[in-house]
């Protein structure tokens, strides 16, 4: 989806804001959200990409003004309700529905991740070989993607190939796996953005097979 | 309101610290999570997992060449040998700077960083001005943190689009060649592992 989070390429969001010294959480409650969606996202109710879609679905004016942890709380509270694993009204009222019945609690917390078993899977053919010209595709699908909007249609150069990973665009939406290998591709900073570019500097994007096409 | 405030403090719709207490409370009640998993997360990530861990990775780095090649070659092999895991299942690369290149990460997309090794991001990484332009304007976002690159260096920036999580392995300071692996791992900021400082000589203001 073209929306506010693909912010790479954007300029005016202002300097960048440094903060010295910075405490890991600026609240107690920061800390109690990252932990609560740490757990739930251990317990597999849903998966990494299908909850970095659900930050893709706030609403663009929401997801500037809440901070990092905001949107993680806006999010889990939706996705609890979406999974049917907590109602709206329990979230109003903040205590379990009359006769709700009781999950074991979910204490294993390692394993959080997307859950890549390997990413050297013989099976799995890869479909270009390192240092072969490339273009990324010209795409603009409405569901989650990881393919930036500033490199659609520009072309690179395969400089490595980091084996075999689940495909996010299908997988946000749990239409399977689709697992294929992904590239580190090598763009020259004048082919994204042109003459203002140094000549020297380059940006190098993670892509799956499905996000390029031959040059 | 949201006009009222400046950007770095944002507006609220509602007392965000009373709506997560409430929501652990109604989640501790259905069973959905357990207090005592959510406290180890908390101090694990205040406490235990932090850029001292990636201090390690680079002092050790520069003290031993094949550990250097090793962790520049397989770089989560590397990071168990020091004692460190990647609990995320994601899958680390080490980018090396020198006098040619200078490396520097960013997640344009959301915020992917290398918690295992840096811990949890700090806010400028997280922000619309570091993600937005760090791709477009490299040197002049490098400027922003007082890091010059001179014209006959390369910038790469490594987008984080994957599942891949890239650390940047500085260039040791000059005058460190009598320190010990110790005192070099306490020079190594935060910042030069994401690229956006180097790393200061001893008694050299970071």
């Amino acid at each position: 989806m073209n929306g506010i989070h693909d912010m790479g390429g954007m300029q005016d969001m202002g300097p960048v804001q440094y903060e010295k010294a910075e405490p890991v959480f600026h609240a107690a409650w920061e800390g109690r959200i990252f932990a609560i969606n740490s757990s739930l996202r251990a317990s597999g109710k849903w998966n990494l990409d299908a909850w970095r879609y659900q930050i893709e679905l706030l609403d663009p004016v929401d997801y500037l003004r809440l901070t990092y942890y905001e949107r993680w709380l806006e999010i889990n509270e939706q996705l609890l309700v979406k999974h049917g694993l907590v109602t709206a009204e329990e979230l109003a009222t903040g205590t379990p529905a009359a006769g709700s019945t009781k999950a074991v609690p979910a204490t294993r917390i390692s394993g959080a991740g997307r859950g890549i078993p390997s990413s050297h899977d013989p099976t799995v053919p890869a479909r270009f070989a390192v240092g072969q010209p490339v273009r990324a595709r010209n795409s603009n699908p409405i569901g989650h993607t990881r393919l930036p909007r500033y490199a659609r249609g520009r072309a690179g150069t395969i400089e490595r190939d980091h084996g075999v990973y689940t495909f996010p665009d299908t997988n946000a939406h749990y239409e399977g796996e689709h697992r294929q290998h992904v590239y580190s591709v090598r763009f020259s900073a004048r082919e994204l953005w042109g003459e203002q570019a140094s000549p020297r500097d380059s940006v190098y994007l993670d892509m799956w097979d499905e996000y390029l096409e031959r040059a | 309101m949201a006009h009222d405030h400046h950007h770095d403090h944002q507006a609220v719709p509602s007392d965000p610290a009373l709506r997560v207490k409430a929501l652990e409370s109604l989640l501790v009640e259905k069973g959905l999570v357990d207090p005592a998993a959510l406290d180890l997360l908390v101090d694990t990530f205040e406490h235990r997992v932090g850029p001292r861990n990636g201090a390690r990775l680079v002092a050790r780095a520069w003290v031993d060449p094949a550990y250097k090649e090793r962790l520049l070659a397989d770089a989560p092999a590397a990071i168990a040998e020091l004692g460190f895991t990647s609990g995320q299942g994601e899958h680390m690369l080490v980018v090396e700077n020198d006098s040619k290149v200078h490396n520097l990460v960013v997640c344009t997309l959301c915020s992917c960083y290398p918690w295992p090794v840096l811990g949890l991001p700090p806010v400028w990484y997280k922000s619309a001005a570091y993600r937005s332009r760090a791709v477009i304007d490299p040197r002049g976002v490098l400027r922003e943190f007082g890091t010059e690159v001179g014209e006959d260096v390369e910038v790469r920036v490594w987008d984080s689009t994957a599942e891949l999580r890239y650390i940047v392995l500085p260039e040791r300071p000059a005058g460190t060649e009598n320190l010990s692996e110790d005192e070099l791992a306490a020079l190594v900021t935060r910042d030069a592992m994401v690229g956006v400082s180097r790393v200061p000589a001893p008694g050299e203001k970071a």
